[in-house]
């Protein structure tokens, strides 16, 4: 019987998947934004499991803003790219050090 | 119910799968690829807890939209895969040492901690005639209205920082200048100049 715990498992997988991904990936500033994408997407899960499992529709509306929340940014993080890139000619995380003191 | 639960296991397996490509494989065009596998398979299993609309928004929104432009600035960067993959084994078993520990953790924390608290994990059937849109609908312009409009707000802000951020001014480019043009009269422009009629020689 699938209930709440498949999906909190499959969301704390997910979850804990794009963490690795965000300490492996140290070298592509696009693959850490597709990792937070991922995040955001186990946290949705968990949203969707309790807000059916409570029979309360706010945790969907929750799931709602949060779409339209990670859309916003990551047309935002995805401009800064951009203009990293036209600059540095580079999106490496590693070389990202101009600004240190 | 037991054709739900495979069906469940199947979906939730092939996305655990596409999750682990996203994060090891090497190039980053496959990396959304698989990253669009994982929202698709996301959705079934929404469309499976019964949260219609929301599933139907990540496939349109998700892998409509921002997946798209994800795969549009990957292209637009031409970026070198031969100098991103160096570095990727370097933090590779601190990655997986934390992933097992929180993954061990969570799963602990989900099936053990809660079988002290005795609650039914199933779902509770939907009452006959439910309409998860116009219940969403119902919620979502009375209660959360104000958190309605300021997402409208966000998206606004999102449009005009990522427009503001990549327009770039190009030096030499020819274009009009409306003010200019109507501000123009007609004695800056011809010079009219008296002289006497040239005789016949």
């Amino acid at each position: 019987m699938i209930g709440l715990h498949h999906y909190l498992t499959l969301s704390a997988m997910l979850f804990v998947l794009s963490i690795a991904g965000i300490i492996i990936n140290r070298r592509n500033l696009i693959l850490l934004l597709m990792c937070i994408e991922l995040m955001l997407l186990a946290v949705n899960f968990n949203f969707i499991a309790f807000s059916r499992y409570l029979g309360d529709e706010t945790g969907q509306v929750f799931v709602f803003f949060i779409l339209t929340v990670a859309a916003a940014e990551a047309a935002i993080g995805l401009a800064i790219l951009v203009v990293l890139f036209r600059t540095r000619r580079s999106i490496d995380v590693q070389e990202l050090n101009r600004m240190k003191g | 119910m037991i054709f739900e639960a495979m069906l469940f296991y199947l979906f939730a397996t092939v996305t655990v799968g596409a999750a682990l490509g996203v994060v090891f494989s090497r190039n980053p065009v496959h990396s959304v690829m698989f990253l669009v596998l994982t929202f698709f398979n996301s959705a079934i299993l929404w469309l499976m807890a019964e949260a219609e609309f929301l599933a139907i928004v990540l496939v349109l929104v998700y892998v409509g939209a921002v997946m798209v432009l994800f795969l549009f600035v990957i292209m637009m960067l031409e970026v070198n895969v031969e100098a991103v993959k160096r570095g990727l084994t370097r933090y590779a078993p601190l990655a997986i040492a934390i992933a097992l520990i929180m993954v061990i953790e969570l799963i602990q924390l989900i099936w053990l901690r809660s079988r002290d608290v005795q609650i039914s994990s199933s779902f509770a059937p939907t009452p006959e005639g439910y309409d998860n849109t116009k219940a969403l609908g119902a919620v979502l312009y009375t209660e959360h209205v104000y958190a309605f409009e300021i997402a409208a707000v966000i998206l606004l802000l999102a449009i005009v920082a990522a427009i503001t951020l990549t327009m770039r001014k190009r030096p030499g480019l020819k274009v009009q200048d409306i003010g200019k043009q109507v501000a123009v009269r007609a004695k800056d422009r011809i010079r009219i100049v008296k002289m006497d009629a040239e005789k016949k020689q």
